[in-house]
């Protein structure tokens, strides 16, 4: 702070004010012309608002630090935060809020799909530009939304692949549960296509699906029981929130261990680790490309950076607040974002995402970097043991970058997704 | 602390016991492992490798044992009489302003008391250390733990090893199965014995794996026997035992999977019994339908968080207990609401069901948002006591949790309270009678007023039960209440509003039917086919199972 002038801090003072009062949604009052409008679009309510908040204090906390050095392009970051409260139309609404009304510079926003499939023609219709954080299904090339999270190749494929290598157990019988909405009904198709291409025959995957909030497991578990005698049985599991707690009891208590049948989850991560007893869960496997345990000089700091700010803020939690892959994922889009307006000198949305392609940012699991043409990233892909303390043991680690596929080499061989020599999605050549 | 203590010390005799059967094993440790325990503590990385190498090519299970927890970092070193002791810890506690572990040898984990983690310093497994451990845990693991304390862990070792079913290990198991004296560890070994024998013997020998397996019900066993009853180059006395067990297998997989599913739908029945009972007493008594039922169990289950808190932070040796006392905490936080919620408000709205419906209703939304506001938005975390964790095993291939089980009887005893408070009690007298004709007993010098009030405090503070219970099989957040209450009002519905045995039934069907179907139709269809069958059942009997009948015009 020493070699900040004075005015520099009564500048971000009033910015980090700013920032405040936007978190309780008010409209943001500064308006000189040292500002440039950016919108976060997460759920503050409704049931998303348990993972999407700390997504909301991840963005602000980057722009907190990107203002703090100056801002970008000498401008400082003005962010507007609104609240769709996890209703799917909302989003739209207050999508089209911000870029015709707020006209933000950029989103960062949206977890669920469906709230993703919701603003996207918003977004392609009035010329936007997204940041997408959370690992998704794949299947989608738009002009105008970055994805940042992981692509199926970069955590459902490897995570199957962990177990069914020696180093994982050589399992052979492959369980697929998820909640029954978009992701898990497409990654299971993905992660079907994956295995039957792998020679694991039809009899050895099971498929089932429960309802949202489902709390009842006994069938399923003892379905499961049923499925892994005979060894060699694992679960590879896409259950999102709340139900997750009721199912690993069940797992534990019906006598079924880690040792003899892992569950790999693809949606359970630190932040949602919070509010579990954890210790049915110990020993069970997670994939995903940064665990808040990544042990680097720049996570370290990601992760003290964080707690300071939750702490300084006032956010529920305070310093015992934790990262995770959604959120490592929003930070660095952000960086992403400024690096690439300073890399086109301008603002403009179509200057900026032609900026970003092949970006690279030193992100606290290692250095990233953003694809040449199909607007994902690569990331590296590790597979993590779950701990009594909500945090997770790495146990497998990429050697390097993976590269994204938006559309999976498995169930769509013939597509691509390219926006510089193509239109987006495009049918590859025989 | 006590409990804790035995366990160990059964431990440390288990494990004498073990070594004393280890002819091989060393009684003392060799210089170069001493030497190498020093060198764990070395500030050279080269020679920390070095000494994990050392421990590992011992081969001795309690080093690989050891390797195990520096990998889990929970190894320490302290300095005791001017010399460096390595020790294991155990589970941590908080005393006072300090942080104590409880301790134990390096090698024979001998318990060696309790100690403030002050003075001891860890010794780091970085991932060098992490790297070089693992290939001599892999190698062993499983067979170290053949020989470990928990008898469950010797269970799952002994089903990996009977899975893997490599010839090499028939030796090590046959050994364990001879010390073995848990009964399901036992039968574990047994069977892992039988398909080692099955995959690797001779003839003979695998026809009296096959029978001996078929006489286990070993369903694990089902693909190797399959493959042994098809096998042309096998004798026809194999193939015909393999056949045999197959049979007998499959026979016995049969019984458990209905006793299975009898069991789910018991479950399942108890908890939507114990949700609805409040309900019933509530809507069908008072004629209230009261909205806010979900989150008077929200109350419940909060209730129990914070004692289990208070456990936690004042009395941690005695942790296991906190839920004995959080049952009855938990009803009367819940009651005490319901009582202010009657007297405050509920009270001057009777015969108005439409009113207290928005009324009820509003009270849930305040509720919620101030449990929202007190404890955050995220869900929260109730640990389950040991007691309720984990499962008995009844019979071969059928584990039942423990906590459902006690939810069972938790709904079996809340019912029987219920009647006897009902039907054999001054104050169930007048319940009722208010309940038949509120002018009349009033007229007879029934005070309506307070029976109404502990009527509806009595239905709340069965809601507290219900979700004090809940804790222990669902999640603990702000909407809890709204998960349940739907459930809560079918059931009521299904059974008849105003009878007690209705909604009994009603419950024990729906969680019945529910689990009886789901094997077949999976979670989504099975609660699409059970509300459409509510329905329809409904339209036939718009009362439910029990009408009310009687003179009484306004029922």
């Amino acid at each position: 702070m020493a070699q900040f002038s004075r005015r520099d801090f009564i500048k971000g003072g009033l910015l980090a004010s700013t920032a405040v009062g936007a978190g309780l949604s008010f409209p943001n009052v500064l308006r000189a012309q040292d500002t440039v409008k950016i919108g976060i679009l997460h759920s503050l309510s409704g049931t998303m608002a348990i993972s999407e908040v700390s997504l909301r204090d991840t963005v602000l906390m980057a722009v907190e630090e990107i203002n703090a050095k100056g801002g970008v392009m000498g401008k400082k970051i003005a962010p507007v935060v609104v609240d769709p409260a996890s209703n799917w139309d909302l989003f739209a609404e207050k999508a089209k809020q911000l870029l015709l009304q707020d006209k933000v510079a950029v989103v960062f926003g949206c977890w669920t799909s469906v709230s993703r499939k919701s603003v996207l023609p918003v977004f392609e219709n009035n010329n936007g530009l997204l940041f997408y954080p959370v690992q998704y299904e794949g299947e989608e090339c738009s002009k105008n939304v970055f994805y940042t999270g992981a692509t199926p190749n970069q955590q459902l494929i490897p995570g199957a692949e962990y177990l069914m290598s020696k180093e994982g157990g050589g399992f052979k019988k492959f369980y697929l549960l998820g909640t029954d909405y978009v992701f898990p009904r497409t990654a299971n198709k993905i992660l079907r296509a994956f295995l039957v291409a792998k020679g694991v025959p039809a009899d050895n995957i099971a498929e089932e699906y429960t309802p949202f909030n489902h709390q009842d497991y006994q069938t399923i578990v003892g379905k499961i029981k049923r499925f892994s005698s005979g060894g060699n049985a694992c679960v590879l599991s896409t259950i999102n929130g709340d139900s997750n707690v009721p199912f690993y009891k069940e797992f534990a208590n019906q006598g079924l261990r880690s040792e003899n049948a892992p569950i790999m989850a693809y949606s359970v991560a630190e932040d949602e680790l919070r509010g579990m007893d954890t210790s049915a869960l110990v020993g069970h496997l997670a994939a995903w490309n940064y665990f808040q345990s990544v042990e680097t000089a720049n996570n370290k700091k990601f992760v003290q950076a964080f707690k300071a700010y939750a702490k300084k803020a006032n956010l529920p939690g305070g310093d015992k607040r934790v990262t995770d892959d959604p959120m490592e994922a929003a930070y660095f889009g952000v960086y992403i974002w400024k690096q690439a307006v300073e890399k086109a000198k301008s603002f403009e949305v179509d200057a900026v995402r032609k900026a970003v392609y092949g970006q690279t940012f030193a992100a606290p699991s290692g250095t990233i970097k953003m694809h040449e043409y199909n607007h994902h990233t690569y990331r590296p892909v590790l597979i993590g043991e779950i701990l009594k303390d909500g945090q997770f043991k790495i146990i497998s680690r990429t050697k390097g970058l993976v590269e994204p596929e938006p559309w999976s080499k498995y169930t769509s061989p013939d597509k691509g997704c390219d926006w510089v020599k193509h239109q987006g999605t495009y049918q590859k050549k025989a | 602390m006590i409990s804790r203590l035995a366990v160990l010390l059964s431990l440390v005799v288990w494990l004498a016991a073990g070594a004393a059967g280890h002819a091989a094993a060393a009684p003392a440790p060799s210089p170069e492992v001493t030497a190498a325990l020093t060198d764990l503590t070395d500030e050279d990385a080269e020679k920390r490798e070095a000494a994990v190498n050392v421990l590992g090519t011992t081969r001795d299970p309690k080093w690989i044992q050891f390797l195990g927890a520096l990998r889990d970092g929970s190894v320490y070193a302290r300095t005791r009489a001017g010399k460096l002791e390595l020790v294991v810890g155990g589970s941590k506690a908080t005393k006072g302003d300090q942080d104590v572990i409880d301790i134990a040898g390096a090698y024979e984990r001998e318990p060696l008391g309790t100690v403030p983690l002050s003075e001891l310093k860890e010794v780091p497994a970085d991932r060098r250390l992490r790297l070089a451990i693992k290939p001599f845990l892999d190698a062993d693991e499983t067979q170290a733990q053949l020989a470990d304390p928990d008898p469950n862990v010797r269970r799952g070792a002994a089903i990996k090893l009977g899975n893997q079913a490599a010839a090499g290990t028939a030796p090590v198991v046959e050994a364990a199965l001879k010390k073995e004296s848990d009964r399901w560890a036992h039968h574990a070994l047994a069977e892992a014995l039988a398909l080692i024998k099955l995959a690797n013997g001779t003839g003979d020998e695998r026809a009296d794996a096959a029978n001996t397996l078929g006489g286990l019900h070993s369903e694990s066993a089902v693909p190797a026997l399959q493959r042994l009853a098809a096998d042309g180059g096998a004798t026809p006395a194999e193939r015909a035992a393999a056949t045999y067990a197959i049979r007998r297998i499959e026979r016995w997989g049969l019984l458990t999977r209905t006793v299975e599913t009898l069991f789910q739908g018991a479950s399942l029945g108890s908890i939507l019994l114990l949700m609805a009972l409040g309900l019933a007493v509530v809507f069908g008594l008072m004629g209230v339908i009261n909205m806010a039922h979900g989150e008077l169990m929200a109350l419940g289950a909060y209730a129990t968080f914070v004692v289990q808190n208070w456990f936690r932070a004042t009395w941690p040796s005695y942790f296991d207990s906190y839920f004995l006392v959080a049952l009855p905490v938990s009803f009367l936080v819940a009651a005490a609401v319901g009582l202010v919620l009657e007297r405050g408000v509920i009270r001057f709205l009777y015969g108005r069901p439409l009113e207290t419906l928005l009324l009820t209703w509003g009270a849930s939304l305040i509720i919620q948002q101030g449990l929202r506001l007190w404890f955050g938005a995220a869900n929260v975390d109730v640990s389950s006591p040991s007691w309720l964790s984990g499962g008995a095993t009844v019979m071969v291939g059928l584990t039942l949790p423990y906590n459902r089980i006690f939810i069972i009887g938790l709904a079996t005893v809340a019912v029987a309270a219920m009647y006897w408070l009902l039907f054999r009690t001054n104050a169930g007298l007048r319940i009722r009678a208010v309940t038949q004709n509120r002018a009349m007993s009033s007229c007879l010098g029934v005070r309506a007023g307070v029976v109404d009030a502990t009527t509806f405090a009595f239905g709340a503070g069965l809601a507290g039960l219900a979700g004090c219970a809940l804790t222990q099989i669902g999640n603990v957040g702000p909407s809890l209440g709204q998960n349940y209450i739907v459930d809560s009002f079918m059931v009521v519905v299904t059974g008849g509003v105003g009878k007690l045995a209705g909604t009994i039934l009603a419950s024990a069907g729906l969680g019945g039917l529910t689990k009886g179907i789901e094997p077949a139709l999976g979670a989504v269809f099975g609660k699409v086919a059970i509300l459409i069958g509510v329905i329809l059942f409904l339209q036939r009997r718009p009362a439910g199972l029990f009408a009310t009948r009687g003179r009484n015009a306004e029922a």
